[in-house]
């Protein structure tokens, strides 16, 4: 089951095609990374999601059902561009927030009690927000989003202007909601956090979905067959001259007691580890290096 | 329907539990309480109660004399000024009237007969008021008068009977069905419509700029902040805008009331603990004669007849349509203006130049259309929902026909209506479109983009 489905959603301003004939599904209760260079469209997507925009052609479903204006109280959006009322007191903001998503008004209150009190910002409630850090008001910002236990959570850069210790603190409330069953959708382009988070990434480049899939298959799609070897003593003269006769192995690189070697056939990996013993190689590890999200991003991007 | 009250709940008491609306909304009537009470208070300082005068006639006619020099009939005291007869060469008096206890010397030079023109001086060390000085002039003229009267025989009592009392009173007339003419039962002074006309336009013109200003502050604001990508993944954005702008509508309403009651308090109030009459206060001096009292003590009780005599069961409504359908149309113009800009200050003076062009015409064709109200350019003016909601309300005390306001209104309603869904139209891509700039011609696009 998914919780999202897109289907060739399309998006047009003006003459220019922000969004291109995407489809991809986020599976109910997963940790989606939606991936792309500064404006690849991801938040034009994100608004087509969130019902801010209509998509021009194609569908999404939500849960099953085609988006409707139910929808957007089932959603919790955390733009990248964080906004809170400064003038406004952090309670009464929040309470309005929270109505406005369709709470009732005992329901916020009894729901902003225990994310403040959680958090430890309960006496917050009756500062205004221009009176608090930016890191406070980021909390605040998140509680906005969570408060009213979205179906669907989307965060567009979560983390951007976090201290470590406060990206922590919402990484693990991030993964306390995934545990209860809220599906996420987490964009951004920092793709560390993307392969730490994330179990399903989609890529998106110029509008177009270009990438789509578990992080996993990704990763072994995109591999090269490059090995590490740890060894220790002296490498055989003739591997350097084998691999000179034999284009199957190419030593990418030569560090201190460890070669990267890349293999045009994966299945071949037994036969070099087979060769290096016969040549009484004393093998320390041996491992195949996947490419990282970020090496996949680039190479996708620029290709 | 839920959300849109929340919205105008939120606008509302926003606005409201500021300090400067409570300030503001409690010093105006306040402001207006010292008006009154200030400068009747600083006349009276300078006054120092009443002024006393020496009156040196050398006519004999202003001051009349028997044989023994008495004097039989000196000018009469007011409030403010105090006569005394006196003699003496005039340069005795000017250089002693301080210590003889005068605030002035007042010269009536010897006449050769009493056509002649008199010429008389005043002299002090201090300036007299417009009013002392108008009433002193009277008083001089007056004596003069009676003088050529009875020079030319008659007794100056009987000139009494010869005045007459003439008033101009205006009724309006009809012929009904039955071919019967129906009077309209009205003694309504010209001037008091006009200044009622002048009045109501001008409030509904500060309400337009002051709350349409504050719509537009309020969006540009939530742009900036970026709350509103937060907000309208809640609420479509027309239903954002449209809370907006009824919230502050009522935030107008609220405030025009509490002022239309403290006004007239303040007014009661200070006449009260005062003793300042608003009435007296506003002519130039306290210096009036009995009669004159009486007149303006007519005056003022003509104003509040013809006032109370005004159909105020049809201005009222009438002026409510008017203001909350001015209100919104340049309300959303300028809410679609402030979705526009964003955070350039400059960009949103270009785009609101439009915008103030039409109330700055409306006022500056006030005058000619209460000049004549029933004129075609008075009702050509008033079809065009621009300029209806400020010429409207001043044509509305002179009685325009019925048919011309219910027609001006449903023009004005409709187009009110259609300038929410228009602004509406610009708002939902403005207040998402981020560091570009914006012409007329791209606004223009937006109108017809997709959503």
């Amino acid at each position: 089951m998914s919780i999202l489905t897109l289907e060739n959603v399309v998006k047009n301003y003006d003459k220019h095609r922000a969004v291109d004939d995407v489809s991809f599904s986020v599976p109910k209760g997963s940790i989606y990374g939606l991936l792309g260079p500064n404006g690849a469209g991801k938040t034009s997507l994100i608004r087509i999601i969130t019902t801010i925009t209509r998509a021009d052609s194609g569908q999404v479903y939500l849960d099953g059902e085609k988006l409707n204006t139910d929808h957007p109280g089932q959603i919790g959006y955390m733009p990248e561009e964080r906004g809170l009322y400064k003038k406004m007191k952090v309670g009464e903001q929040l309470m309005y927030l929270a109505q406005l998503k369709g709470m009732s008004k005992a329901e916020a209150k009894k729901n902003l009690r225990e994310w403040m009190e959680k958090f430890q910002i309960l006496d917050w409630w009756d500062k205004k927000v221009e009176e608090l850090s930016k890191g406070m008001q980021q909390k605040i910002q998140f509680v906005a989003t969570v408060v009213h236990r979205p179906k669907l959570l989307i965060l567009d850069e979560p983390f951007s202007g976090l201290d470590p210790i406060n990206a922590n603190l919402i990484k693990d409330e991030i993964y306390q909601l995934n545990q209860e069953g809220i599906s996420i959708i987490f964009s951004t382009h920092r793709m560390e956090q993307v392969e730490e988070i994330c179990e399903y990434i989609t890529l998106i480049n110029k509008g177009k979905n270009v990438l789509n899939g578990k992080v996993a298959d990704v990763k072994q799609q995109f591999k090269q067959h490059v090995f590490s070897i740890g060894y220790g003593g002296e490498l055989p003269a003739e591997l350097e001259q084998e691999d000179l006769q034999n284009s199957r192995f190419t030593i990418q690189e030569h560090r201190e007691q460890e070669i990267l070697v890349k293999i045009d056939d994966d299945a071949a990996s037994n036969a070099l580890l087979q060769f290096l013993i016969q040549k009484g190689v004393h093998i320390r590890s041996f491992h195949e290096i996947l490419p990282t999200l970020n090496e996949i991003f680039i190479r996708q991007v620029r290709g | 329907m839920n959300k849109l009250w929340l919205i105008i709940q939120r606008e509302f008491l926003v606005r409201v539990k500021k300090k400067s609306f409570i300030l503001t909304t409690l010093l105006t009537p306040l402001a207006f309480g010292l008006l009154m009470i200030v400068p009747p208070l600083i006349g009276g300082m300078g006054d120092n109660g009443s002024k006393r005068i020496a009156v040196l006639d050398e006519s004999g006619i202003v001051m009349e004399r028997d044989a023994g020099g008495k004097v039989i009939a000196p000018i009469s005291d007011s409030k403010s000024l105090n006569f005394k007869a006196v003699t003496g060469p005039l340069s005795t008096l000017q250089k002693g009237y301080g210590e003889m206890g005068y605030d002035g010397i007042v010269y009536i030079p010897q006449v050769p007969n009493a056509d002649a023109p008199v010429r008389a001086q005043y002299f002090s060390d201090g300036q007299l008021s417009l009013g002392d000085k108008r009433a002193i002039e009277d008083k001089i003229e007056k004596k003069f008068e009676s003088r050529k009267i009875k020079d030319a025989g008659f007794d100056d009592k009987i000139l009494e009977k010869f005045s007459a009392d003439v008033a101009l009173t205006q009724k309006q007339i009809s012929v009904d069905e039955d071919g019967n003419i129906v009077e309209k039962e009205k003694k309504n002074g010209a001037e008091i419509a006009t200044a009622m006309g002048f009045v109501m336009a001008l409030i509904i013109y500060i309400i337009l700029i002051v709350y349409g200003m504050q719509v537009m502050r309020s969006v540009m604001e939530e742009k900036m902040n970026r709350i509103v990508e937060v907000v309208i993944s809640s609420v479509k954005p027309f239903q954002l805008m449209l809370g907006k702008i009824l919230g502050v509508s009522a935030v107008g309403i609220l405030q025009l009331t509490i002022w239309i009651i403290l006004i007239p308090l303040v007014a009661v109030g200070a006449q009260l603990v005062f003793g300042v009459d608003p009435a007296q206060s506003q002519s130039m001096s306290g210096d009036l004669s009995a009669a004159e009292q009486e007149e303006v003590t007519e005056m003022a009780f003509g104003i509040v007849n013809s006032l109370a005599e005004q159909d105020w069961s049809f201005i009222i409504p009438v002026f409510l349509v008017y203001f909350l359908g001015g209100y919104f149309i340049y309300a959303s113009l300028f809410a679609a203006v402030g979705s526009a800009v964003g955070d350039d200050l400059g960009e949103s003076q270009t785009l609101t130049f439009p915008i103030m062009i039409p109330v700055i015409l409306a006022i500056s064709f006030m005058g000619p259309v209460i000049d004549n109200p029933d004129g075609s350019l008075a009702f050509w003016l008033s079809m065009i929902p621009f300029f209806s909601p400020i010429l409207m309300p001043a044509r509305l005390p002179f009685d325009p026909p019925l048919w011309e306001v219910l027609l001006s209104g449903g023009i004005l309603i409709v187009s009110a209506l259609f300038f929410i869904w228009l602004a509406g139209r610009i708002y939902r891509v403005g207040i998402l479109m981020y560091g570009k700039k914006v012409s007329f011609k791209e606004i223009g696009k937006w109108l017809f983009s997709k959503e």
